[in-house]
């Protein structure tokens, strides 16, 4: 049976692993490659890495970043961050990521999306959609949740999945950060609405909470700080949700 | 040595670095005399099956692909690539075994399949020595391979597939060893040292 999929996400800067709350006030969590090896040891699924920096050497750190994770992890990684053409994904692809996750250039350039699918497949692509909720709809919002994209949530996950992304990675910006769970009505429209898998992000802060969004109908569910501090282990995660009857790969 | 085919469709640097891991002599490379001075062929695939067979067409390699006696493991897209044909793109392959590649389709099933999976043993393969029933392996496709009688591995996603394959000296896995951490490492090593 297919298994539900824990996935510790590393937003990086430089090489190191920074975390913030709410998008904001980053703290430092460690080495990025030290952290890769230690998650992969203890039962991590796959790993996400974000690229948050902003400087003009980012493109050349990240290709190093990817390298040297690939040299010691033997499970999947995505990498996300700035990554705006099929020759940046084609680099980090070659360089050993499994997939490449796109946001904000995504929005600006759906035909992107497309193009990359074509070329690498759909299981290489992964959407990453922030929203907040305003009013009664979830906004999408871009460059690190500082812009409102002027796009219904549910409305461009769908067009995602039309374009050919093959995973999407839903991160709550009203939950992000918070511990007080995923965003579980959220998750449970989007899953009625799209037919490839969904990543939870956003608000995990116990137990349940993985369980919660499983049942929801999360395929992976994604979380950070959680991990990076050791305020949960990944493999007391995966024995509660064993015994709460939850396929996962122990 | 071992040839591990370049032919753009591939996530060839996690291969190589099993392959670092396990002292084994490798070339990365795309011309038939290279290839054709190593032990065994290693085709690893990620991508789109009609511009891959394309690639492998530009490159000459058809013929010599289907007529090797050496060793051979098609990874993922590398193992779609051993049949008759596959729905994606609507294309031939290497028509070395009479099948054809379907698309999942389900209502209530997410595609991609993607993520870990276990697998259950059918029949006996070189390939699979030391794997055990259950062990969870990194599966991540939209097409499959029907179960047949080269199937020597089946995975369930509410039905069952191939997720490996023989046929002589034709090896394939649908999953990805070099993404299924040291179960994965094993059929890498398997191939190597005892097909």
């Amino acid at each position: 049976m297919l298994a539900k999929r824990i996935i510790p996400c590393l937003d990086v800067k430089g090489g190191r692993v920074v975390k913030g709350t709410n998008f904001l006030n980053l703290r430092d969590a460690g080495s990025a490659v030290e952290l890769a090896q230690r998650y992969s040891d203890e039962g991590a699924d796959e790993l996400v890495f974000l690229d948050i920096s902003a400087s003009e050497e980012k493109r050349k750190t990240l290709l190093e970043l990817v390298k040297s994770v690939a040299s010691v992890l033997r499970i999947p990684f995505t990498v996300g961050g700035g990554i705006t053409s099929v020759d940046d994904i084609f680099e980090l692809l070659n360089s050993g990521a499994d997939k490449i996750s796109l946001n904000t250039s995504a929005v600006e350039n759906p035909q992107l999306i497309y193009e990359a699918a074509k070329r690498f497949g759909s299981q290489a692509i992964v959407a990453a959609v922030d929203v907040k909720k305003v009013d009664s709809s979830y906004n999408v919002f871009i460059k690190g949740g500082k812009e409102a994209a002027h796009l219904d949530g549910l409305m461009w996950c769908k067009h995602v999945v039309e374009l050919g992304a093959g995973e999407i990675l839903l991160t709550s910006m009203d939950k992000d950060g918070t511990k007080t769970g995923y965003d579980i009505p959220l998750l449970s429209e989007l899953n009625k609405v799209i037919t490839i898998p969904i990543i939870a992000s956003g608000g995990a802060g116990e137990l349940f909470h993985f369980y919660e969004a499983f049942s929801a109908g999360a395929d992976a569910c994604l979380a950070a700080s959680l991990f990076h501090y050791r305020e949960l282990e990944i493999i007391n995660l995966k024995k509660y949700l064993h015994e709460k009857g939850v396929p996962v790969r122990i | 040595m071992i040839a591990l085919i370049d032919y753009g469709a591939g996530n060839t640097a996690s291969v190589s670095n099993v392959l670092k891991d396990l002292n084994v002599e490798f070339i990365l490379t795309n011309e038939k005399k290279e290839i054709d001075r190593s032990e065994k062929i290693i085709l690893p695939g990620v991508g789109e099956a009609s511009s891959a067979m394309l690639r492998l067409k530009e490159l000459e390699l058809i013929e010599y692909l289907k007529n090797t006696t050496k060793p051979f493991l098609g990874i993922c897209l590398g193992m779609q690539l051993l049949c008759e044909s596959t729905e994606e793109g609507n294309t031939d392959c290497l028509k070395l075994l009479p099948i054809t590649v379907k698309k999942i389709t389900s209502k209530n099933l997410k595609i991609p399949h993607m993520g870990w999976n276990s697998i259950k043993k059918i029949n006996d393969s070189k390939l699979l020595i030391d794997v055990d029933d259950n062990q969870y392996f990194y599966f991540a496709h939209s097409f499959f391979v029907p179960q047949s009688k080269f199937t020597t591995s089946v995975c369930n996603y509410e039905f069952n597939f191939s997720a490996s394959i023989q046929l002589n000296n034709f090896f394939g896995v649908q999953f990805h060893p070099e993404k299924s951490s040291m179960q994965g490492v094993t059929i890498i090593k398997n191939f190597i040292e005892k097909c």
